[in-house]
C-alpha cells in the first residue's frame, strides 16, 4: 500500500479524528475516519459512491456534527470557522430567479455587505472565472459549465480559505471539464486557498491535486492517501505524459485494493 | 442578452386564431339554428337578442355585474392575504401546522353549497357572501404556497446555514428564521403560489356565485346569480343568458389577468413563464 507522505512542515489547517458519522435511521456512513489537511494544499477525497465523501464535507463546513471523533482547526479555539469556507455542491444550485451577479452577491449579503459595496469584488469575482459581460443574465440563460462557474465564483466571493467542492464537475462533458480543471488550478495559484475536492475520477484527481485520500466503501473511512509526484503547473503537455498515465495507474490500483476492504475494519 | 429578445413563435397567433373561429363558426349556427326552426326565445334565444337584451338591460345587469365582481376580488385578495399569511405562520413550526391544517382541509373539501345558508343565517347577507368566495379561494392559496416554501432548495439552506453565521439566542434563530424566508423560500414559493392564485381567482368567482344564489332566494341581493335566478322564475330567458355570458366573461378577465400576473413575475427564471424557443 502506497505510504501516506504527508509533508510534516506546515501544521494541519484541519485535522479529523477517528471521526464517524451515524445517520438518525441507523445508517453508519462513516467510521474512524482519519485526515490531515494541509495549508494551502489540493487534496482530492477520491472513493466510490455511497461511501460519505458528501457527509465528510459537511462535517467539514459545520453542515453537521460528527457522532464520534473530533475534527479541530489549527488555531484551535472552537470558534465557528464557517465564515472562512467556501462550499460547491454538485449541481450548480443557483437561486434561479436572482442574476448572476445577485447569486455571487449571496454570500456577501448574509454578511451584510450591501450590493454597492459588493460590486467592485462581484465584478472581479466574475472576471476571475471568465463569465465578464454576465452579471445581469439569469441562471436559465446559461450553459452548464457556466453555471458551474457562477457556484464557484460565488463559493469564492468571500475569499474562502477553504474551498470545499463536491464532484462540482460530474455533470460536465469532458472538453468542459477539462477547460475548469485549469481554470480551478489557476484560481488555486491566485488565491491561494486550501481546497478539499471530492470527484469519482482516478484521472481528474490525479490532474488536479498535491494529495489524494482514497476511500473505503461504505462505512468510510481513508484507506490511503497519497501524494501526487509531480510538479504543480499542469496543462494538457502533463495530461498526455507518462508520468501521469503512472500516477492514474498507482492511483486506480490503490484504489482497487481500497474497494476490497472491508469497510469501516480500523 | 440578445438571446432573450426571442421573436414571437408562430403557433402562439394559431392559438388566438383557431378558437376565435371555432367560436365565430359556434355562434354563426346557433343564430342560424333559432332562425330556421323558430325556436321561441323563451326556449332558446338567439346569439344576437342575447346581445341586444344585454344592451337594453345594461343598467340592471351592469350594477349587478359590479356587485359580483367586488364580491369576486374581495374574496380572492382576502384569501391571498390570508392564504400566505397562514401559510407563513405554518411553515414556520411543524407544531402549528400539525394543529391547524387539518381544519384548512376539512373546511375546503365541505362543499360550499352546504355552508352558505349556515353563513347567511350567522351574517349579515353581504358578509355571508364574500365569506363564501373567501373559503373556496383560501384553500388553493394556502396549500399552493405551503407547498412551494416548503420546496425550497435544501442546498441553497445549508448555503445559508453556512454563511449567515452561528444564531446564539432564540431571538438570533427566529431573525435567522425570517431572513432565510425572505431570501430563499418566499422566492421559491412563488411559482407554486401564483399557480393557487390562478385557481383562487376562478373558485372565487364560483363562491360568490354560489352565495349568492343561496342568499338569492331570500331576495335581498342583486349580483348577477341572482339576476339569473330572477330571469329563471320569471321566464326571461334572454336576460339569463346576457346575464350568464357576464359572469363567463368575468372569469375569463380573472383567469387572463392572472395568468398575465403570473408571467409578468416569473418572466425571468421560471420554465412555465418561457417562450418556447422559436
Ligand atoms: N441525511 C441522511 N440521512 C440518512 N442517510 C444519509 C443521509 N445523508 C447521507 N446518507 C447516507 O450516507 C451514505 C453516504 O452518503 P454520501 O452522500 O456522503 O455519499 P457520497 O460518497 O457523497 O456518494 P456520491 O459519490 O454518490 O455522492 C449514503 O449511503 C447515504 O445514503
Ligand atoms: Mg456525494
Amino acid at each position: 500500500m502506497a505510504a501516506s507522505l504527508q509533508p510534516q512542515s506546515a501544521s494541519p489547517l484541519v485535522s479529523l479524528r477517528g471521526v464517524g458519522k451515524t445517520f438518525a435511521n441507523g445508517l453508519t456512513a462513516l467510521s474512524a475516519f482519519d485526515l490531515d489537511i494541509l495549508p494551502c494544499e489540493f487534496i482530492s477525497l477520491l472513493g466510490p459512491s455511497g461511501c460519505g465523501k458528501s457527509t465528510i464535507l459537511r462535517l467539514i463546513a459545520g453542515l453537521s456534527e460528527p457522532t464520534s471523533g473530533s475534527l479541530a482547526w489549527s488555531d484551535a479555539t472552537p470558534a465557528d470557522h464557517r465564515s472562512e469556507i467556501g462550499y460547491v455542491f454538485q449541481d450548480p444550485t443557483l437561486m434561479p430567479w436572482a442574476s448572476v451577479a445577485d447569486n455571487v452577491w449571496f454570500p456577501l449579503r448574509l454578511r451584510g455587505v450591501s450590493k454597492r459595496e459588493a460590486a467592485s469584488r462581484i465584478d472581479d469575482i466574475l472576471s476571475m472565472v471568465g463569465l465578464d459581460g454576465f452579471a445581469r443574465a439569469y441562471p436559465r440563460e446559461l450553459s452548464g459549465g457556466m453555471r458551474m462557474r457562477v457556484s464557484i465564483a460565488r463559493a469564492l466571493s468571500l475569499r474562502p480559505k477553504l474551498l470545499l467542492m463536491d464532484e462540482p464537475f460530474a455533470a460536465l462533458d469532458e472538453i468542459t471539464r477539462f477547460k475548469l480543471n485549469d481554470d480551478l488550478l489557476r484560481l488555486k495559484r491566485e488565491l491561494d486557498c486550501t481546497i478539499v475536492f471530492v470527484t469519482h475520477s482516478v484521472y481528474e484527481s490525479v490532474y488536479l491535486s498535491d494529495r489524494i485520500a482514497v476511500m473505503t466503501p461504505r462505512p468510510g473511512h481513508v484507506a490511503a492517501t497519497m501524494t501526487v509526484d509531480a510538479p504543480r503547473e499542469r496543462d494538457a503537455r502533463f495530461r498526455a505524459s507518462a508520468t501521469y498515465a503512472k500516477l492514474c495507474g498507482q492511483v486506480s490500483d490503490i484504489l482497487a485494493r481500497a474497494m476490497i476492504l472491508p469497510g469501516g475494519a480500523s | 442578452m440578445s438571446e432573450t429578445a426571442r421573436t414571437q413563435p408562430k403557433h402562439s397567433a394559431s392559438r388566438i386564431w383557431l378558437p376565435a373561429i371555432v367560436f365565430v363558426a359556434a355562434i354563426a349556427a346557433w343564430e342560424a339554428y333559432v332562425r330556421m326552426a323558430g325556436v321561441p326565445a323563451y326556449i332558446l334565444p338567439a346569439p344576437s337578442l342575447i346581445v341586444t337584451t344585454l344592451v337594453a338591460d345594461w343598467p340592471v345587469l351592469s350594477v349587478a355585474l359590479l356587485v359580483t365582481l367586488k364580491t369576486t376580488l374581495a374574496g380572492l385578495a382576502l384569501a391571498v392575504i390570508g392564504g400566505v399569511a397562514l401559510a407563513l405562520l405554518l411553515s414556520l413550526s411543524r407544531v402549528v401546522e400539525y394543529s391547524i391544517y387539518p381544519f384548512a382541509v376539512a373546511l375546503q373539501v365541505t362543499p360550499v353549497v352546504a355552508i352558505s345558508p349556515l353563513l347567511l343565517i350567522y351574517m349579515p347577507q353581504e358578509i355571508a357572501v364574500l365569506a363564501c368566495a373567501w373559503i373556496v379561494a383560501f384553500f388553493p392559496i394556502l396549500s399552493n404556497t405551503m407547498l412551494g416554501l416548503q420546496s425550497a432548495d435544501r442546498n441553497l439552506l445549508d448555503l445559508f446555514a453556512l454563511y449567515s453565521g452561528n444564531p446564539m439566542t432564540l431571538r438570533q434563530r427566529l431573525a435567522s428564521r425570517l431572513k432565510a424566508l425572505w431570501l430563499l423560500r418566499f422566492p421559491a414559493a412563488l411559482p407554486s403560489f401564483l399557480t393557487g392564485m390562478k385557481i383562487a381567482g376562478g373558485l372565487s368567482l364560483i363562491g360568490a356565485v354560489v352565495a349568492e344564489m343561496a342568499a338569492g332566494s331570500a331576495g335581498v341581493s342583486s349580483g348577477l346569480a341572482y339576476r339569473i335566478i330572477e330571469s329563471q322564475y320569471r321566464l326571461n330567458i334572454p336576460r339569463l343568458f346576457a346575464a350568464l355570458v357576464l359572469l363567463a366573461l368575468t372569469g375569463i378577465v380573472i383567469f387572463l389577468v392572472t395568468s398575465a400576473l403570473s408571467r409578468l413575475a416569473l418572466r425571468h427564471w421560471h420554465e412555465s413563464a418561457m417562450e418556447p424557443e422559436a
